[in-house]
């Protein structure tokens, strides 16, 4: 089964990864501008790390036959820097013609402080201004369920953004319904250890339906898991799910959230058919 | 609880697929209980958090109710202030 990953850092990932994905059925992958592991000292530095996700991973992709959209922003996690953050911003629009870029992201909150709030308010007020779709990162472990609701609270308040152009990612079991009962997109992240297992998401599958559900493998340089989706696929298949269910989830929906982007184009492959 | 249409399977095919793994993780459950029990307190240390957090959601996990997963979500989580924004200094007003 073709799939899309709607979230992995493949700047962080080898060759090999590429590779592996592409023989699972990796269709598509979309890469959030992340943090880095370290924070990175000036605008310069994300300068040219935009143009590594807009120009440079699409190539590097591209050799496996994996097509490569991406999305801009300053993380939250360097978002305590104000003065940096609003030059990034700044700088933002410069790469936002590129056929590429899906919109803003991955945007939101990290230790839920007033500067990532400030941060993510002047981001949302970037992708208002600029008509583009957002993609929102939410808080780890003990800080999710605080931090997705004052994401909720701070995207009710923006009322230039349509509820269904944002995806509010890594959701788990407290946080999925009231992003849903919003009217946004939601992604689940299949991880190891955090966030949601395979068989977590499945169940949130059976219990929420797959409208407006992704599921993506957020790999980076972390422990993760760059399979993660196919684990998903495996898993749903083992309870006798449909193959038109699974698909809605890993291909139809990340396609419908994107398509709302006036720039994104995919070209699906073409299924051979069967003869006799 | 959200309603959908998706197949509802029967506990017998549940348990034939899950039993051995679901087994496995109340031991691996028991054994991360008997490994805490076996720990020296620590000197001087006021009874930590986490083990309170930890016995509630054991607990939780005994009462027959359709979203323990969520409610053990939540025992682990940090709560959330409604007028978080006020505490901010932050508007709240609606921007269009």
């Amino acid at each position: 089964m073709n799939y899309i990953d709607p979230h992995i850092h493949m700047v962080s990932r080898t060759t090999d990864d590429y590779k592996r994905m592409a023989m699972a059925g990796c269709a598509l992958v979309s890469e959030p501008a992340f943090w880095a592991g370290f924070d990175r000292s000036g605008v310069e530095g994300f300068r040219d790390y935009f143009r590594q996700l807009t120009v440079v991973e699409g190539r590097r992709a591209k050799l496996y036959g994996i097509e490569h959209a991406c999305w801009l922003c300053i993380n939250a996690k360097e978002a305590e820097n104000v003065s940096l953050s609003r030059e990034v911003i700044a700088m933002i629009p410069e790469f936002l013609e590129l056929p590429n870029v899906l919109g803003i992201g991955e945007i939101g909150l990290n230790k839920n402080t007033k500067n990532e709030s400030i941060i993510f308010r002047e981001h949302l007020d970037l992708a208002s201004r600029t008509n583009e779709l957002v993609l929102v990162h939410t808080p780890h472990l003990a800080d999710k369920y605080q931090g997705t609701r004052m994401i909720l609270d701070m995207l009710a308040h923006e009322s230039r953004i349509s509820a269904s152009r944002v995806c509010i990612d890594h959701v788990e079991e407290h946080t999925i319904r009231p992003a849903l009962e919003a009217g946004h997109w939601v992604g689940m992240t299949l991880y190891p250890i955090t966030k949601c297992t395979p068989s977590r998401a499945a169940d949130l599958i059976e219990i929420y339906g797959t409208e407006r559900i992704m599921v993506n493998s957020a790999g980076d340089w972390g422990h993760s898991d760059p399979l993660a989706v196919p684990e998903f696929i495996f898993e749903m298949r083992a309870r006798g799910h449909s193959e038109s269910t699974i698909r809605r989830v890993v291909y139809e929906n990340p396609l419908a959230f994107f398509s709302q982007c006036q720039r994104f184009r995919f070209e699906p492959r073409k299924e051979k058919l069967a003869t006799s | 609880m959200a309603t959908n249409n998706m197949p509802k399977r029967n506990i017998m095919s549940v348990l034939d697929r899950d039993f051995l793994e679901i087994r496995a993780k109340v031991l691996e459950l028991a054994a991360s209980l008997d490994r805490l029990d076996r720990a020296s307190e620590h000197p001087g240390s006021h009874p930590d958090r986490r083990l309170a957090q930890i016995r509630l959601a054991l607990e939780v996990l005994s009462i027959p109710e359709p979203s323990r997963a969520e409610t053990v979500q939540r025992i682990f989580s940090v709560d959330y202030d409604p007028q978080w924004q006020s505490a901010f200094g932050i508007g709240s007003e609606p921007r269009s």
